[in-house]
């Protein structure tokens, strides 16, 4: 069977690529710390060994689009390219071609709905950086078959919380239910408190301080019930008009377990939103 | 009210390097030509196929025709599209950061609850 070799949540700031590839004048002065807090959080990855990633994020309107968007979505294709030309020209993100892992996606798919989620998919999907940034940022190399599951944190109505740490519940018993016997990576990016394109944004840092505070302290600590106590698709729009991004941090929560401490936490607090790293080992920490 | 509609035109000008430069260049002559070419075209059909009536109100033509993104907060345009697409226009003419802080300060009066997104 699958293990689970390692869980990992993790905000995805497009920045990051050209931050941390910048030079001279060019390059930003919290660069470097940035760059040692993603290089300690990427060893985490490594030494969990893994074989493949099963990899959540959310489309931002690049391939789906409101005449036909579902609310969760898997990519089942034995490719998946990856980025596009507005995240090139207002990140410099590279254009990317990932191996797709198909029969984890079908394993997740067929159990998947027979578990109660109607799940869409996906055979030819061009994944944004949603998804690219937690692969830039911890396996460079992009050299491991993905599964990558969409979720919709950006086009209301939008899933309620609790939906979205059920799936996280139940990708975990899906990837641990799979026959083959590979050591699976269950990786998710979200954000913390975000505001964009509204008054809040790009200030000094992210819109909500206090928000972001409580958003580790849950995640860092596993408390699934105090976070979904006090989150709700209402509240989320007061840390920021973004902030359901958060969403995606409940549904890898869910994939953790309720109460499990995270075993690697780390946080940076930049200008316009704060980044947050979590690593979990279910079958105990690596050597 | 056709939120989807703005949004439409905002996504499909945004991932299209000349509908940028058009629309940054002639905003007026760009919003006609896309409302008569573009709005009931349904984007995963053949061109055969297409909606008959997609309409954008007086109030969001003129939002798109003045490159007004605070009128296209307030008409509940998806505020992503409107950045993205805005910070692609009109980056190129300030600083770094500038013109992105100018942009939320242009919406400072503005207080929660903000206009309701949902399509």
């Amino acid at each position: 069977m699958a293990t689970v070799a390692a869980v990992i949540a993790s905000t995805h700031h497009p920045f990051y690529y050209r931050a941390s590839t910048s030079t001279g004048a060019d390059r930003p002065p919290f660069a470097d710390e940035w760059v040692a807090k993603i290089e300690a959080f990427r060893e985490t990855l490594t030494k969990a060994r893994p074989d493949i990633l099963v990899m959540v994020g959310s489309d931002h309107f690049h391939q789906l689009w409101l005449d036909n968007m579902p609310q969760f979505l898997v990519g089942k294709a034995p490719y998946f390219d990856a980025n596009w030309y507005n995240e090139e020209r207002e990140f410099g993100l590279p254009r990317m071609t990932l191996p797709g892992e198909e029969r984890l996606a079908g394993h997740i798919l067929r159990n998947g709905l027979d578990a109660g989620f109607d799940l869409a998919f996906s055979n030819e999907l061009r994944i944004d950086h949603s998804i690219t940034c937690p692969i830039i940022t911890l396996r460079p190399d992009a050299d491991l078959p993905i599964v990558p599951i969409y979720t919709n944190i950006f086009a209301p109505p939008l899933p309620r919380p609790q939906r979205f740490v059920e799936l996280g519940r139940t990708i975990r018993q899906l990837v641990e239910s799979w026959p083959d016997d590979k050591r699976v990576a269950i990786i998710g990016t979200g954000h913390l408190s975000l505001e964009l394109g509204g008054p809040r944004q790009f200030g000094a840092h992210g819109p909500d301080p206090e928000f972001d505070r409580k958003a580790v302290e849950w995640i860092a600590s596993g408390d699934v019930e105090g976070c979904l106590a006090e989150v709700t698709l209402d509240s989320l729009h007061l840390p920021g008009n973004a902030t359901h991004g958060f969403m995606d941090f409940m549904l890898m929560m869910g994939v953790a377990g309720a109460g499990a401490k995270a075993d690697h936490v780390d946080s940076l607090d930049l200008f316009h939103t704060m980044e947050a790293y979590f690593t979990w080992y279910p079958n105990g920490v690596p050597e | 009210m056709s939120k989807y509609l703005l949004d439409k035109f905002l996504f499909t000008v945004d991932r299209d390097p000349e509908l940028v430069e058009r629309y940054r260049e002639d905003a007026a002559g760009t919003v006609s030509w896309w409302e008569e070419e573009m709005a009931n075209r349904i984007l995963n059909c053949t061109t055969g196929e297409k909606s008959t009536w997609q309409q954008l109100t007086d109030e969001e033509r003129t939002a798109l025709r003045e490159h007004n993104h605070v009128a296209l907060f307030e008409l509940g345009a998806h505020p992503f599209l409107t950045l993205t697409l805005f910070i692609a226009m009109f980056e190129r003419d300030h600083g770094p950061l500038e013109y992105q802080q100018a942009y939320g300060k242009a919406m400072e009066h503005l207080t929660l609850p903000y206009p309701d997104i949902a399509t």
